[in-house]
């Protein structure tokens, strides 16, 4: 909630700097807003308007109402790319969070050295995805080679690639979430709950997990929308590869790409078949933004319901 | 605090074993970038057929690789690198500022403008990429906004949400008593800005510059897509380049630039680790 200024309670002055203020919006308003509005708001209203044209280029779009909404639903490599997004995605889910967790428990229990594993766990963050798929790759298939083959050869190689790789990446983030959590645990419940004779375990299930409702909110919100947004890694990895040929039902060659996510299937419409189906590429885009908006509040909703209320 | 001394002393054993554990767990972490290290200074030939035993007198180059690396092909990667730098410093300057400003002026006037404003704001923080990239770099290509000197503006527009956001949720901590008295002092807007309210974001300022730092150095898509290829390039989109002509190119010249790529952010990493992490935790509790 907003508090609410009025110039009675804060005596004339608030009103005299915010009138002062007023007369320079130019200086402090304006340039974030200009920047927003061109790098934000009007792409996105224009990208929404796209998605209802066919065009090439944004100057010839043509209006076609919602038929490019009907040729990303036919597309079969899309659907292909949302199932493979949505398995990656509950996969990464528990496994980073479960790891994540175990790993900033144990770092908070005393153990000796545990500042230094903390920045060892968390350096795969600073590295950017583009650099993390390359330096994968050449691990993957460094190994992959002693049994002649290689991470683009098959599906399941890149699917668990990925994963390996997102996990090396997201534990050590969400693991400094969740010691800035379990810090934050108040340290005389757990001296209550000692003292009433709680075992360890029980602890943990009743008083800490609970009190560490909003790192875990904030935890798995953020896995899942990243794996949803992931393309970089996507992108270096695999690339989508290995692909498959299938032949439609009215003779048209159709090519999924069967480690493409979500991301990079919407960018290899855009860019990757000439420019034909823009218009269904810019409809997928617009199906994507408010498939990951609607997880944010869903999973925003869900989770802060269960918090332990203070 | 009183324990039962058998269980300190088992308790002291089970801590040390874990520290054991996580020493093993710590260096396989550390292991892909060992493999980096050592195949930066292999010849390109054994890269492939020998990733993961160390350099052997046949197949150690020593720093050719580098020097190949940095010179290699008609567009240097000393460019790259001087482009990401020049791209993450001036974009992050922009951003601290801007958003800042704003932050604080809508917080303070509170109008409905401005409330408007904040709410758009943070309901791009959902809006994935993909949604804007055809428009924005079509937008950013008529506006000129296409080169690493002007390209920071792009990265201000997309990137207002989470700064907005963050500064805030500061400001709102700020007792306003502090910019009435520089009122009253006779103060102005501006000078009360500088000189009273930005020493006292300075901590914001910091976890959202890491923020802003650890994406925009790392971010691909944004600078492939808006940049004038031709003429720049960031790391990324340098490595990526390389990737893609897989096999053409000297793989163990790509492991020194990756190599290269990797210390500044290294370096950076270790001396702010402190505020790093700090930035993070806030970012999330608040993101």
């Amino acid at each position: 909630m907003r508090r609410k200024r009025s110039g009675l309670r804060t005596g004339g002055n608030g009103v005299l700097l915010r009138h002062a203020m007023r007369r320079y919006w130019f200086v402090f308003l304006l340039p974030m807003t200009a920047a927003f509005a061109v790098g934000f708001v009007w792409p996105f209203l224009q990208g929404i308007y796209l998605s209802f044209c066919s065009f090439t280029t944004t100057s010839n779009a043509r209006f076609v109402g919602i038929e490019n909404y009907f040729t990303a639903i036919g597309d079969k490599g899309f659907i292909y790319s949302f199932w493979f997004t949505a398995l990656f995605a509950a996969v990464a889910l528990v496994l980073i969070n479960l790891l994540a967790f175990a790993v900033a428990y144990v770092l908070t229990q005393g153990i000796r050295g545990a500042n230094l594993f903390r920045t060892v766990f968390f350096m795969p963050n600073l590295i950017g995805g583009i650099v993390l798929g390359y330096i994968w790759s050449i691990l993957f298939d460094g190994v992959l080679r002693m049994y002649n083959t290689s991470i683009l050869m098959e599906t399941k190689y890149g699917f668990w690639g990925l994963i390996i790789l997102q996990c090396w990446q997201q534990v050590g983030y969400m693991m400094i979430i969740y010691i800035a959590g379990l810090q934050a645990v108040p340290e005389d419940m757990l001296e209550a709950a000692r003292m009433d004779g709680a075992g360890r375990w029980s602890t943990l299930i009743r008083v800490t997990i609970p009190n560490l409702m909003p790192a875990i909110t904030i935890c798995t919100f953020l896995t899942l929308t990243n794996s949803f947004k992931l393309f970089d890694q996507n992108l270096a990895l695999t690339g989508g590869a290995p692909f498959v040929f299938e032949k439609g039902a009215d003779g048209t060659l159709n090519t999924i790409r069967t480690t493409e996510m979500l991301a990079l299937n919407i960018y290899n419409t855009f860019y990757g078949q000439g420019s034909i189906s823009r218009g269904a590429a810019q409809a997928k885009a617009v199906l994507f933004f408010v498939l990951v908006a609607v997880i944010s509040v869903l999973q925003l909703r869900t989770t802060r319901s269960r918090e332990v209320q203070r | 605090m009183k324990k039962r001394p058998g269980s300190l002393k088992r308790q002291h054993r089970s801590r040390l074993a874990l520290t054991a554990v996580f020493s093993v767990i710590a260096l396989v972490y550390v292991f892909p970038v060992f493999v980096v290290v050592i195949n930066a200074f292999k010849q390109n030939t054994y890269v492939k057929t020998q990733t993961f035993s160390l350099p052997t007198q046949q197949s150690f180059v020593g720093f050719d690789n580098f020097i190949k690396g940095m010179t290699f092909g008609n567009y240097p990667f000393i460019k790259s690198m001087l482009f990401s730098v020049v791209i993450t410093v001036l974009s992050t300057g922009l951003i601290l500022l801007c958003t800042s400003m704003a932050a604080w002026y809508m917080e303070r006037v509170n109008s409905r403008v401005c409330r408007g404003i904040y709410y758009l704001c943070v309901f791009s923080m959902v809006v994935p990429f993909q949604m804007v990239m055809f428009t924005l770099s079509k937008t950013a290509d008529r506006l000129q906004l296409n080169t690493p000197w002007t390209i920071p503006v792009i990265y201000l527009g997309f990137g207002a949400g989470l700064a907005v956001f963050m500064f805030t949720g500061f400001v709102k901590s700020i007792p306003l008593e502090i910019e009435q008295a520089a009122a009253i002092d006779g103060c102005g807007p501006v000078r009360t800005y500088f000189h009273v309210v930005m020493p006292m974001l300075r901590p914001t300022m910091i976890s959202v510059g890491i923020l802003e730092i650890m994406w925009i150095w790392n971010d691909f898509l944004l600078p492939y897509l808006v940049l004038d290829r031709n003429s720049y390039m960031t790391i990324p989109i340098h490595i990526q380049y390389l990737q893609g002509s897989y096999g053409s190119v000297d793989l163990g010249a790509t492991m020194a630039l990756i190599l290269l790529s990797i210390i500044p952010v290294v370096v950076f990493y270790l001396l702010c680790q402190k505020h790093i992490i700090k930035g993070v935790a806030a970012g999330a509790v608040k993101g």
